[in-house]
């Protein structure tokens, strides 16, 4: 069985959530793995960010270097290149920095790639097999991958589960004199951080989202109605702050707002997961006209119909009955 | 500035509900419609609306077979310059390194400043764009959501992370990047645009052509192959509700009590 290394990233001292998730992926693939864990940073930062590993790794590198105390992608490959062992599996969640990261990688490793794995299904001789998802959800694959030249996977956050296994708590390595001196061609500047906007949707008890199903910006007034009439706030899908329709503010997903309200009521919403990884433990009530779109697989009650005809009588009857909201 | 974006055409997903076939080893492509990969549309306008600022010319760019020449001609009649159809019967059954390999070849056939690419297609990879630069030793940004240029040599961008935060970088000229939608607003085709195209030559160019290593690409280079499409069962799945409108709307009211939304 190949090498398998995990890059971590950090933030603040702290190794990214999906540590877990990376190392239950790996022994998906080999469940007698030693894993690798690959942390990069600078200062004490770093040193935390190790330490608060999971104990699943049983070796762990450091790469330090002041120029990536900010992760760049161009610089971090670069180093990735030259201290990742021949024909080794990397695996990196499919994140925005996965994203940046990892298809170059592939290039540089000579190994092969296949991004966003949401499954995976074992080793036979020099073929992985793995499940990945297209049309935003509407259909699954499996997918052969030769890994006899090494293989870079883009691991999907929230796909894979923690496993138990024995305990291992590896040693930190620093690796920086390996990496040797670092350039890039591209420089960080600085983060600007999210617009707070008029409404925050973290803060409510029912949301009313809309996605493209609401068909233009007209229509927004239909959800808003029923928000304003069941005391929630309106919230939507990437198609429809692409469209302009409603502020980035409004986003549910991973690039937008993640929320947490007791019910979330999906309109016309397709399921696109980096918007399912935007809602945390709410009841979903989905209504679309598909009855395949990936969103019915993951609400708790659904149903199917035109939400331009039925939004506008959900209304009616909860102005008849004189909802009461909560705060 | 010269700039190449690399498009592709795709079932448009919000036209169509993509279904598996009766053989359920591909998807029902009859009377699907195709469209522009919509990443790759607002990668166009990006390119149009900087070449406005800066002067140049915008290329785009397809690899596939006559029936993808269509989305080059709609690209033309947004406004881009050229057009160029990469087709050839070794390109299919190309992993993405093989696509990436084609276009490469394409790229060093010409001089480009920068090069964009949607953020991800159909398929969901993600993947052609980051390769491209890495084969040709340029620097690469994903989800790349504003472009300004500063000067001759580099650019300003903004990359979409996480929770709804902006990165700024600076990148040096040549690039590639993959261009996330939302980034602007694409202008409008109409008729009358298509119609003022309708006879433009879109040149095709295949393995000889771009001088192509053929083991290189093609079925027998690719290390990642789809084997099936596949429905998976569903988990729990929703609880569909099969009632009139009314008792549906009955029943998610209740609901929302129920679950703590009302009081």
């Amino acid at each position: 069985m190949p090498q398998i290394c995990i890059y971590i990233a950090q933030k603040n001292g702290v190794a990214d959530d999906c540590a877990t998730e990376l190392a239950a992926a790996a022994r998906k693939i080999d469940p007698a793995a030693s894993i690798i864990a690959i942390l990069s940073g600078f200062g004490p930062e770093l040193d935390a960010a190790c330490s608060s590993l999971p104990a699943a790794f049983s070796e762990i590198w450091k790469i330090v270097d002041k120029s990536i105390a900010y992760p760049n992608a161009e610089l971090i490959r670069k180093a990735l290149v030259k201290i990742v062992p021949q024909n080794s599996i990397v695996l990196l969640a499919h994140d925005h920095f996965g994203i940046d990261l990892a298809p170059g990688l592939s290039i540089k490793l000579a190994s092969a790639f296949v991004s966003d794995v949401v499954g995976i299904e074992g080793v036979a001789g020099r073929s992985l097999k793995l499940v990945r998802q297209e049309f935003g959800g509407q259909v699954s694959t499996h997918v052969q991958c030769d890994i006899s030249g090494g293989a870079v996977l883009t691991i999907r956050p929230g796909a894979f589960h923690a496993t138990e296994s024995v305990p291992v708590h590896g040693a930190a390595v620093e690796k920086s004199i390996e990496v040797g001196e670092l350039t890039a061609k591209r420089r960080y500047l600085e983060t600007i951080a999210a617009e707070a906007g008029d409404v925050d949707i973290t803060k409510h008890n029912v949301l009313i989202s809309v996605g493209r199903g609401i068909q233009e910006k007209d229509n927004i007034g239909i959800a808003e109605e029923l928000a304003e009439t069941l005391g929630a706030a309106v919230s939507c899908s990437r198609p429809v702050v692409d469209a302009k329709w409603m502020p980035k503010s409004r986003q549910v997903g991973s690039s937008g707002k993640t929320v947490k309200p007791k019910v979330y009521l999906a309109c016309g919403i397709s399921g696109a997961s980096q918007h399912l990884a935007g809602i945390k433990g709410s009841f979903i009530i989905a209504i679309n006209k598909n009855l395949k779109a990936p969103i019915f697989q993951v609400a708790d009650v659904g149903l199917v119909d035109d939400i331009l005809e039925f939004l506008p009588e959900l209304t009616n009857k909860a102005r008849e009955m004189h909802a009461v909201p909560s705060k | 500035m010269e700039i190449l974006v690399c498009a592709k055409r795709v079932p448009d997903t919000s036209e169509n509900e993509i279904q598996l076939n009766e053989a359920g080893n591909d998807i029902e492509r009859d009377d699907l419609v195709y469209s522009i990969n919509e990443a790759d549309n607002y990668a166009v306008e990006e390119a149009l609306q900087i070449v406005a600022k800066t002067g140049g010319k915008v290329t785009v760019v397809t690899v596939g077979g006559e029936e993808d020449e269509e989305v080059v001609r709609r690209e033309m009649a947004m406004g881009a310059s050229h057009g160029v159809l990469l087709s050839d019967e070794g390109f299919s059954g190309s992993d993405g390194r093989g696509i990436a390999t084609i276009l490469k070849a394409f790229v060093q056939k010409g001089t480009y400043d920068l090069i964009l690419t949607g953020v991800q297609a159909d398929d969901g990879a993600a993947q052609v764009g980051g390769m491209l630069a890495a084969m040709l030793d340029y620097p690469f940004a994903s989800l790349v959501t504003s472009i300004e240029v500063p000067d001759a040599k580099k650019l300003k961008i903004s990359r979409e992370i996480e929770g709804g935060a902006r990165e700024v970088s600076e990148i040096d000229l040549p690039c590639v990047l993959s261009i996330q939608t939302g980034i602007n607003e694409p202008r409008y085709v109409g008729m009358r645009g298509i119609r003022a195209v309708a006879s433009v030559p879109i040149p095709t160019m295949g393995t000889a052509e771009l001088g192509l290593d053929g083991a290189k690409i093609g079925p027998a280079a690719a290390k990642v192959v789809r084997l099936d499409y596949f429905v998976p069962e569903l988990g729990k799945g929703a609880e569909i509700l099969h009632g009139s409108r009314e008792e549906n709307i009955d029943k998610i009211l209740e609901l929302l009590e129920a679950k703590g939304g009302l009081r």
